[in-house]
């Protein structure tokens, strides 16, 4: 029972790679179809705008209470404006922003492919000739992959300008003190191995949603079941990647 | 007669069961091939074991004798240029309207816009969808889709197409225009045809040929006098049965 899971993910698995191999040749030999990939990112642009404003804020303003709280004993409640720019552009605005539209856009990657594919949309694709992976994969996964990052430094934004508002507000530190805090601190790098990583999560949840709704099959249930396990997938997916892949961008 | 399609020994399961048990078919260019056979008898998976949506387990197809039974989905691009398969169910692309569904194939050959304009248009009227082209398939009666799913199937005239009961759910009348049309289109474009249907009507208009496929083989393969006269009790009984019980 243990094994047949475990060989079950190791296929699973394969079958993500080789849709990533597919889809990667794909990109870089075929015409981009800007049309679709316009479209696509339209979509997943107003599916996750309000949330990515709202996690963006609201983190932002958690991480100045909580680092005033903790900082306070030190006396070095002058420092939020270092701590929330970069904390939020390294790691928060990255990981949560991914796991939150990452999920949205998967979920909805998933359930559209997975209702082509029980209603044989994805037969017809290819019966007339046309490769579903040039079709369907490639511009999602191009448009995510632009996306995301984008997504991610809206976030960011909100989240300096949520740390702004509680340190105005709350913590009697002026705003453009506040500023000036932010920008000495804060480095090209900082952003950039931030959204760097938002790429490779967008890679990966575009190629598990893709995969997993070309899986589907038995009606509305089983786009369902589907649709879960993107979710899930993806978010595992993210939460460790990123572990590895912070790794590797501080080595660079 | 030069085969068009044939098919040799086709064997096919899911899991543990056996749907196709050996199937030997013919079908003869430029003829119409009626294929009968109960509800999940497997004419839908014989279909798409032609066109290559599904490869059989074991068995051999062969398109105007060219063995395709190991093609990559690359290679059988070509052979999708020639045969076109009408889905049971439509298989329409919701995201699209009914002109580009219609359009699709076309758009995929690189035919000029102008020239897809022109023919989707006529295709549409033909089938009476005139004002529908820019409908989606969610705004369609079954009947319709019906009808848009034949349009797509038939808008590249291609030396073959394969349709999964183009009747089934539809009024007489408009059954009727569709046997007259699937007639017209071999007749005129010599396309070689098979047709799945439950329609006996349909199958006494259409048909050059008629196979019956039962319990994962074909049962009876012959013409529609052979079939009143030597066909098992049970392709009589498909054909006629009705009828005898006063229906
Ligand atoms: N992709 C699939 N996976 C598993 N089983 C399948 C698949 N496709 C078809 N089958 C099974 O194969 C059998 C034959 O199906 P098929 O759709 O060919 O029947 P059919 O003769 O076309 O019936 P109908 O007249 O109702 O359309 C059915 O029992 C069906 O459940
Ligand atoms: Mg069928």
């Amino acid at each position: 029972m243990a094994l047949e899971k475990f060989a079950r993910g190791i296929e699973e698995f394969g079958e993500i790679i080789i849709l990533g191999a597919k889809t990667v040749k794909t990109v870089f030999t075929t015409k981009p179809d800007i049309p679709q990939i316009s479209y696509q990112m339209v979509l997943m642009g107003s599916q996750s705008m309000n949330i990515v404003m709202v996690t963006g804020l609201f983190v932002g303003m958690v991480l100045a209470i909580q680092t005033a709280y903790t900082l306070a004993a030190f006396g070095a409640k002058l420092y939020i404006g270092e701590v929330v720019s970069v904390s939020m552009t390294r790691e928060l605005g990255p990981a949560l922003i991914s796991l939150l539209v990452g999920g949205r856009v998967g979920a909805g990657i998933t359930a559209e492919l997975g209702t082509m594919n029980v209603t044989e949309q994805i037969d017809a694709l290819r019966s007339m000739g046309a490769d579903p992976v040039k079709k369907l994969v490639s511009p999602r996964l191009i448009a995510f992959v632009i996306s995301l990052p984008i997504l991610v430094l809206i976030a960011n934004a909100m989240g300096v300008l949520g740390g702004y508002f509680i340190s105005a507000l709350e913590l009697d530190i002026s705003g453009k003190f506040y500023m000036n805090h932010v920008f000495r601190m804060l480095k090209f790098n900082d952003v950039f191995s931030g959204l760097g990583k938002t790429l490779f999560f967008a890679v990966f949840v575009t190629l598990i949603a893709c995969r997993n709704g070309f899986k589907a099959q038995g009606g509305a249930d089983g786009v369902g079941r589907a649709t879960t396990s993107t979710v899930v997938l993806s978010a595992i997916t993210i939460l460790i990647s990123n572990f590895f892949l912070t790794k590797l961008f501080l080595i660079l | 007669m030069k085969p068009f399609v044939q098919c040799s020994g086709i064997k096919k399961s899911f899991g543990s069961k056996e749907v196709l048990k050996g199937v030997d078919l013919i079908v003869e260019e430029g003829k119409t091939l009626v294929i009968l056979g109960g509800s999940g008898s497997g004419k839908s998976v014989l279909l798409k074991i032609i066109i290559g949506l599904l490869k059989p387990d074991s068995g051999r197809i062969f398109i105007e004798g060219e063995d395709v039974t190991d093609y990559s989905e690359k290679e059988l691009l070509s052979i999708r240029r020639k045969i076109s398969y009408m889905f049971q169910w439509g298989a329409l692309f919701d995201s699209m309207t009914v002109f580009d569904n219609v359009a699709f194939p076309l758009r995929e050959m690189g035919v000029s816009e102008n020239e897809v304009e022109e023919r989707v248009a006529e295709k549409l009227s033909i089938l009476g969808l005139k004002d529908a082209g820019k409908l989606f398939p969610q705004d369609l009666s079954g009947g319709m889709k019906k009808r848009v799913a034949l349009a797509r199937s038939i808008i590249s005239e291609p030396k073959c197409i394969l349709y999964d009961e183009p009747t089934a759910g539809l009024d007489p009348i408009t059954a009727n225009q569709i046997n007259k049309l699937i007639r017209k289109m071999q007749q005129m474009l010599n396309i070689t045809s098979v047709v799945v249907t439950h329609d006996i009507k349909s199958m006494f208009y259409v048909a050059d040929k008629v196979a019956f496929l039962y319990e994962g083989i074909i049962n009876f393969y012959g013409d529609i006098a052979e079939a009143e006269k030597s066909g098992s009790d049970t392709l009589k009984e498909f054909i006629y049965g009705g009828e005898r019980n006063g229906v």
